[in-house]
């Protein structure tokens, strides 16, 4: 019955979008406003219907019907109420319809603005939403239906929505319950995060669109989205974080980040979408690279549905099960569709998006952004052939090959060095117009810190040569966003006469833009220590020990104690070792590496124990035991020196996004409650 | 005589101590293949059933035997490199960490490369081109004024328009 009602909504909320989408076109084609008018309501209709659909689903597994085969393959009776509720994107149908959700949330958030100054803009706005969302729905309705039933007929067991001719309904009395790996709470939020990212990437997308059918080729499109943009690449951003922690967490090989092609699916867009970030300021500020930015922005939108394809039509485990299933082809039709169209119109509007001005140096700001955005091109170029060769070759030659993370770090370490440099010089250079000479005053104090930072590394006894440069990038790239703070602060203070304080406050304040941007920087030169430190200094060892045997490791001691082996309520067998950690003969305490094993899924799940400093991680897994643990068990240590500052990088990171992105007052409401403020005290007067 | 007798023996012990020597050697060249030994070769190994899972965490039954397997071979003073070979023999070339370079396989170590050098001469041809004299109006601020002063001025100008726009 309310399998019935959830599956209703999604078809109505199909039609409605295909009628928003004619009646935009119409409305703009006829001049007749009314049509764009309803347009906008049937987009608007999107978001609560497709929250009844949702609500749906969520009740369903919360209440656990599993005769819907989404709720029986995702929840189990023994799980807990908040995970029956995440576990709506737990699985394939409920993840897209989840999609759905935010992106219908999303666009219909846009058209909840107030247009008087752009509407032009806002049939191609909600056609474009509405194109995506409808293909969304197109997907659930018709290939991934999480409101699919199990039936039994005379030839076996069936999902299906529609009941089968001689069938009967089966009602199972329990689940299979979540992924294991999926029950952590960094699984639990890292899918939204990604997905915000995803979907709000899709504004501005939307806002290009439109400026290329219009023929309106200043910079509004990019003005009026540069928020949304922000709020994507936070999102974004926030999902690879939290993905990494949870790898760290959860999958047991002592590390964040293993380029598997579903993180590189992920990290795609946010490639594309940080190049996109540079390269809109040069356009505001110069008028130049309007087509490049168009191509930027229409590149990100196909690789954000692209990474969705990836993760969705099971084409990573063989490109046969993307033939088997039909939304690989769907997703593949849809992409190249899109991507063809949109660059059929950019070529339409090509001698509309001349350059207005001119470059005068190779040093000025927008050359080095636009050798930022060669370096962020280079590595997606890297990451896209890694994960769409083992398809090609595949398809061509029947043989199947890994590309693995020695491909991807000798590709793209080069060019994230060249990044790290870019990110220290381009602060100082001046728009317009740099030299050499102006260039080199700005950078030799931050530059000399930085030396001497180096001199003191190599002091410290550090001879490796990647790390030295490492950290002479980071100490360079630090010292001259710090510069650029310290300037700009001491500058206002001697001015206004406000103390630092006040002045750093009410300078971030007035120009969240580039002190946020900063602020950014900061993050990533915070985790590129952290990913210096586990990338080169990482150490690892393996052992059987009896108890009472010790293990060493850069330092370390770890001290086998015992085993005990016992099950859960919650229908896994938990074998749990205790282990004693001591450094230079110094207790330092306990650590239970341990593996859980789930009957109902039959998969183990290896939980390290972790003692976690800022200096280093002392990382111990349980690899194997005895039966009798006083026999012996198997731990993997890994020591992951400055693994933290990973962490503490990106949480900066997302700091400064807020600070970028958080919205300034609007300068018309503004406006408008001042004269209503002045009218009333008139009045009062 | 007797000098050939000691020359001989001494000959015969010095032999028997340098294969004795020899022995023991292979021997300590060959004790049993530590986890850490199996490990170095088993991460260059990607588990043949399981998607992208490097051999030395695949928690599966079959990848601990896989795992003896090295061990095994280690033992028998096999190579990392041959037992890589071995594997790819086996398993397919998916269980190596990067495809081995040759036939289609060359597409994917010269492409990047390529498109990135190719980008890296459009840009600098697009900066050439888009290269022209500055007009004596726009360039006279960035000439007359020091970095300092410029920068001020930059930051000045900023927070004006901001405060414009904010109120």
């Amino acid at each position: 019955m309310i399998a019935s009602f959830g599956f209703g909504v999604l078809v109505l909320t199909f039609l409605v979008s295909l009628y928003g989408i004619g009646a935009a076109v119409y409305g703009v084609r006829s001049g007749k406003a009314a049509w764009v008018e309803s347009a906008r309501h049937a987009q608007q209709l999107t978001f609560p219907l497709v929250s009844l659909a949702a609500g749906a689903l969520v009740y369903l597994l919360v209440t656990g019907h599993y005769e819907v085969s989404f709720v029986y393959s995702v929840t189990s009776n023994a799980m807990p109420l908040y995970l029956k509720i995440t576990s709506w994107w737990g699985g394939q149908a409920g993840s897209l319809t989840f999609w759905i959700w935010l992106l219908s949330a999303f666009t219909t958030a846009v058209t909840l603005r107030r247009w008087e100054r752009d509407r032009e803009f806002l049939p191609w706005v909600i056609v474009v939403s509405l194109v995506t969302v409808a293909f969304f729905l197109a997907l659930v309705i018709f290939f991934e239906n999480p409101f699919n039933r199990f039936w039994a007929t005379p030839t076996g067991e069936v999902e299906a929505f529609f009941q089968p001719a001689n069938s009967v309904p089966i009602f199972p009395s329990d689940g299979r319950g979540l992924n294991p790996l999926l029950r952590h709470p960094g699984m639990i939020i890292h899918p939204p995060m990604l997905y915000l990212g995803f979907v709000s990437f899709v504004i501005p997308f939307a806002f290009a669109i439109a400026a290329l059918v219009t023929g309106r080729t200043d910079d509004r499109w990019i003005r009026l989205t540069r928020r949304w943009t922000l709020v994507a690449w936070l999102f974004l951003s926030l999902g690879l974080v939290l993905g990494g922690r949870w790898a760290y967490d959860v999958l047991g090989w002592g590390g964040y980040w293993g380029w598997d092609p579903v993180e590189i699916a992920a990290f795609m867009p946010w490639l594309s979408g940080t190049a996109f970030l540079h390269s809109v300021m040069i356009q505001e500020k110069r008028g130049l690279f309007k087509r490049w930015n168009m191509v930027l922005i229409i590149l990100t939108y196909c690789l954000v549905i692209f990474g969705t394809f990836l993760t969705r039509s099971g084409v990573l485990s063989s490109v046969h099960a993307f033939a088997q299933s039909a939304i690989g082809p769907m997703f593949f039709g849809f992409i190249g569709v899109m991507f063809i169209l949109s660059l059929a119109l950019l070529l339409y509007r090509w001698t509309d998006l001349e350059a207005e001005g001119h470059m005068h140096s190779l040093l000025s700001r927008e050359s080095l952004f636009l050798f930022n955005n060669l370096l962020f091109m280079g590595i997606l170029v890297v990451c896209f052939s890694g994960v769409i060769f083992p398809l090609v070759s595949e398809l061509l030659t029947g043989q199947k090959v890994t590309v693995g993370p020695p491909f991807y770090e000798r590709a793209t370490a080069p060019l994230f060095v060249g990044l790290l440099f870019l990110m220290g010089v381009a602060p100082l250079s001046a728009w317009g117009h740099s030299t050499i000479r102006t260039l080199g005053r700005a950078l030799w104090k931050p530059a000399l810190v930085s030396v001497v930072v180096l001199g003191l590394v190599l002091l410290a006894g550090v001879r490796s040569f990647g790390a030295l440069l490492g950290f002479w990038l980071v100490a360079f790239t630090a010292s001259v966003t710090l510069y650029e703070y310290g300037r700009a602060v001491l500058a206002r203070a001697r001015r206004t006469g406000e103390n630092l304080w006040m002045a750093f406050w009410n300078l971030a304040g007035r120009n969240r833009r580039r002190y946020g941007g900063y602020t950014i920087h900061l993050g990533i030169v915070l985790m590129a220590i952290g990913i210096i430190g586990i990338e080169i200094f990482q150490q690892e060892t393996q052992g059987t020990l009896k108890a009472g045997d010790s293990i060493q490791l850069a330092g370390y001691t770890v001290t086998y104690r015992k085993l005990d082996e016992f099950d859960a309520p919650d229908g896994r067998n938990v074998a749990r070792a205790v282990v004693d950690v001591s450094r230079g003969g110094r207790y330092l305490g306990e650590l239970h590496p341990r593996r859980d094993y789930y009957y109902a899924s039959q998969q183990p799940m290896t939980i390290p124990g972790v003692r976690s400093t800022l200096e280093d991680d002392l990382y111990v897994l349980l690899v194997d035991w005895r039966p009798i643990s006083a026999e012996g068990a198997t731990f993997k240590v890994f020591h992951n020196p400055l693994v933290n500052w990973v962490w503490i990088g990106g949480i900066w990171l997302i700091f400064g996004t807020l600070v970028a992105a958080w919205p300034d007052r609007d300068p018309e409401v503004e406006q408008a409650r001042t004269v209503g403020r002045e009218r009333l005290a008139r009045q009062t007067a | 005589m007797s000098k050939k007798v000691f020359l001989l023996v001494s000959l015969l012990m010095m032999v028997a101590a340098l294969v004795g020597g020899l022995a023991q050697r292979v021997q300590a060249q060959q004790p049993t293949p530590s986890d850490n030994d199996v490990n170095r070769v088993a991460r260059q190994l990607y588990c043949p059933v399981c998607e992208n899972v490097p051999l030395d965490v695949c928690p599966t039954t079959a990848c601990q035997e896989w795992r003896e397997l090295i061990r095994l071979k280690l033992s028998e003073g096999w190579s990392d490199e041959q037992i890589k070979e071995y594997f790819a023999m086996q398993y397919g070339d998916r269980v190596l960490a990067e495809p081995p370079q040759r036939g289609l396989n060359w597409l994917i170590y010269v492409l990047p490369p390529v498109a990135i050098l190719a980008g890296a001469v459009l840009v600098i041809r697009i900066l050439r081109r888009m290269q022209a004299k500055p007009t004596p109006a726009e360039a006279a601020p960035a000439v007359l004024l020091s970095p300092e002063d410029e920068y001020l001025k930059r930051v000045e100008e900023e927070l004006k328009r901001a405060e414009k726009s904010g109120r």
